[in-house]
Order: C-alpha cells, then structure tokens, then sequence
C-alpha cells in the first residue's frame, strides 16, 4: 500500500517539493482566495478533492491517450469532474456552493493540476497518481491556510470571521493594517514562507 | 495501433466529449428539481433575513415564509396594485426582468406581517458588482420611508472584499435610513468612510477595498427602489391619514 515511493509521492509535496513553495504552481488562486481563512480552507479541501480524482482518471486512460491532444483531454477531465463536484455540491448542500461560487472555476485554471496529471498522473499507475494528488492538495492547502492566517489576523483581526485582537488594542490606536487585504500583500507573504521555507533546506537554494 | 494517426485522434477526441457530454447532461437532469428547490429556499431565506427573520430549520423555511410574507404584490408606475395573486411578486425573475427597458419592467413587493402586527414591504433589487451580478432585497416601514432591514447577494465578487456586502456588519447600516428626505425621492447612498453625499440622501460606510461593489450597491439602490416612489409615497400618505 504504502511503498518508499508512494510515501514520498504523499509526503514530498508537504515539504521539500510543495507545489506553491518549490513548483511555484496555483499561485494565482493564493492570491485570490486569501484575504480570510474561511474560504481559503474551503477552497483546499475542494482543490484535493478535484486533483485526487483527476490524476486516477488521467493515470486509468493514460495508455489510451495520443500524446498530441493530452493537454486537451486532460482540460476535459478536469473541467468534467468540477462541473460535476458543483452540481452535487448546489443540489445537496447550498451553503457551501454559495461560498464557493468563483473558486469552482478557479480551480479549472489552477496550474497545480495540470502540473501534476502532465509530471505524474500520465506515467504512474491509479493509486500512486492517487497519493500523489491528496498529497500535492495539502501541500497546496497549507501554504493557503498559513498565508490567509497572517491576511485575515492583521488585514481584519479576525480569525475564521471572529475578533481575536482585543478591543483595547483599538482603544489604543491600534488599527487593522487594510494594506493586508489586497492581492500584492498575499504575494509578499509567499515570498516571506519561500525565504523561510528555503532558509531552513539548503538543497533548495539555487547556486549561481 | 498507431495511437498518434489523424482517424485515432479524431475518434477519441469524439468519443470522449460524446461520453463526458452525456454524463453531464444526464447529471444536470437528475439534479436540476433538487436544485430548484434549494434556489427557490435561498430566496425565501434572503427575504427573511431582509426582515431580520431567520427560519428555526430549514424544513421549515417555506412554512416561516408563508407566515411572515402575507401578501404578493405587483405595482404599476403610478403606485397602483395591478395583481395580488399569490407568489406572483416571488416568482419574478429579477434576472430577466432587469434586462427590459425600464417601462416594461415589473414591479414586485412583498406585503409582510411581522409578529407585532407591523406590515413591511420588501422590494427586490439587482444590478451589477465588480465580477457579476449583486442583489438583494430591501424591506421597508409602512410609512413608506424608513428602510427596516437589508440582505444582499452577490455571484462572484472577490472573498474578503466585495462579498462582504453579505455581511451583517455592512447590511446593518441600512436599518433606520430614509429614502425620502423632504417630500423627494433620495435613495441611500453607500460613502466612502467619513465621505458625505452631496445631494442630502441618508449615507451607508462602503467596503475599504471593494469601491465597485460598493458603488454598484449604491446604484442598484437608486435604479431598482425609484420606480416605487409613487407606490411607497400612496404607503406614506396611507399612514399619515387613515381613512
């Protein structure tokens, strides 16, 4: 079941091959979902979910598809199965498709998935693929839950829509910082994890 | 087989939209009446909520509405009622019905009870956010001035900026406001924090950070609740004079 390298198809993506980190994929989606952690959890659960299923059925048909229109059938699964997750999603549980509304078609354009069905689902076999997805998904949630943590703590001083700085912080003249909230606070907040990230495993760093 | 020949491409390009196209469609098939059920019940929550009600459960959610929301209206432009079927105003599209020149649109109000016997109109308005469309539904005293409550919706406007128009935070700072200041028509303005309209007209705090949505609100107030003024003016006169 869990093989030396089914292992590190799950556990690598954590650490030492994270897609936003090292891959530097799904980049546009941290910027956008972000700004508070609520929909930044939704949006990571909802991406390992699409990125699971996708790399088992990409790694099922992989020795059927001409290399000359993967791409194509690669976007067809995808967009297939997000069609598909939404629909459930608005039949059954309204709520949570309300709060996704945007991030469904965000995830569609999300380079982490077609990174991962062209880097891994087209030459390994279903349940590998399968690691590999929940594996790269969690990567990718927790760099979004670390970055909409910081976003939300000082552009809001909330956390997950409750107050958590203290009123006489405000009393005191203590204020939300509103820079926080907007898209190019989200890209210097990577920027400051992939220093640390990078700091802490040399192998990392690039030589030149 | 030579899996990169022009007829293999062809053919499986064909099978697998013929495939993934009937799955999708027969997936939209099964769904759809849940689906419709769910849409029909957000609506009727988001006129609840207009009215600061919130259903128990949400079985109960229809039962609530029928309680609370006593009476469909539809309006002409000289205020009017030209139908009181019921659900006639609920099953307006705002959808399609914003899209029509403006003398053609239809002119919903829903007639509510509250519990202390208060009567409230909601009225349904719609315009355009920053990424789609925003709406909401704004209920109003019976002395056809006072704005009781407000519930916006939106359909794509950015997390942690223009969706905040869902908010309790935002939609509370329309309660109490006045859409009519001296005998004119001034719909609520949305402000940049600590701006003030120059036309006199009651003013809400608009999102830092989302200015189009916040204009588009304020827009959709003026554009959707103007077309009322008789009607909420004969609500006024109503009020001031029983007879």
């Amino acid at each position: 079941m869990l093989s030396k390298k089914n292992k590190e198809a799950l556990f690598n993506p954590l650490s030492k091959d994270n897609p936003v980190l090292v891959q530097i994929l799904g980049i546009c989606s941290t910027l956008a979902v972000t700004a508070s952690l609520k929909p930044a959890i939704v949006m990571g659960i909802a991406v390992i979910a699409v990125l699971a299923f996708s790399n088992v059925i990409i790694s099922l048909i992989r020795t059927t598809i001409p290399t000359t229109i993967r791409i194509i059938v690669q976007l067809v699964v995808v967009a297939a199965l997000v069609i598909i997750v939404q629909q459930f999603l608005v039949a059954y549980t309204y709520d949570v498709s309300k709060q996704l509304s945007v991030f469904i078609g965000l995830i569609i354009t999300n380079c982490i998935l077609m990174g991962r069905l062209e880097a891994f689902a087209l030459n390994n076999r279903p349940w590998p693929a399968f690691l590999d997805g929940i594996g790269n998904g969690l990567g990718y949630t927790a760099i979004l839950v670390i970055v909409a943590f910081f976003r939300e703590l000082l552009g809001s001083g909330t956390l997950l829509g409750c107050h958590v700085i203290p009123q006489w912080c405000y009393d005191h003249g203590y204020e939300n910082n509103g820079l926080m909230i907007l898209p190019p606070m989200a890209l210097i907040t990577v920027a400051c994890i992939i220093w640390v990230h990078r700091a802490r495993n040399k192998e990392l760093q690039e030589l030149n | 087989m030579n899996k990169n020949s022009n007829i293999y491409q062809i053919v499986y390009a064909s099978v697998m939209v013929l495939v993934v196209g009937v799955a999708l469609a027969f997936i939209y098939m099964a769904l759809k009446p849940k689906q419709d059920v769910n849409i029909a019940n957000d609506k009727r929550s988001q006129i609840l909520a207009s009215l600061h009600i919130v259903a128990p459960s949400e079985g109960e959610l229809p039962a609530t509405y029928e309680k609370y929301v006593t009476r469909d209206l539809l309006v002409d432009r000289e205020g009017n009622i030209v139908d009181s079927t019921r659900n006639v105003a609920f099953e307006v599209d705002m959808k399609k019905n914003i899209k029509l020149a403006e003398a053609d649109r239809q002119l919903p109000v829903l007639e509510c009870t509250l519990d202390d016997g208060s009567k409230k109109y909601v009225i349904p308005v719609r315009g355009a956010g920053l990424w789609g469309p925003i709406w909401g539904f704004v209920a109003v005293d019976a002395d056809g001035s006072t704005i009781y409550g407000a519930n916006f919706s939106h359909e794509g406007e950015t997390p942690g900026l223009g969706a905040r128009i869902t908010e309790d935070e935002f939609q509370q700072q329309f309660a109490g406001k006045q859409v009519f200041k001296e005998g004119a028509f001034k719909s609520v303005s949305v402000m940049k924090k600590g701006q003030v309209p120059s036309n006199g007209s009651d003013h809400v705090d608009a999102i830092s950070g989302a200015t189009i949505t916040s204009r588009g609100v304020g827009a959709m107030m003026q554009t959707c609740i103007a077309p009322y003024e008789p009607f909420l003016k004969k609500l006024s006169g109503a009020t001031a004079n029983p007879s």
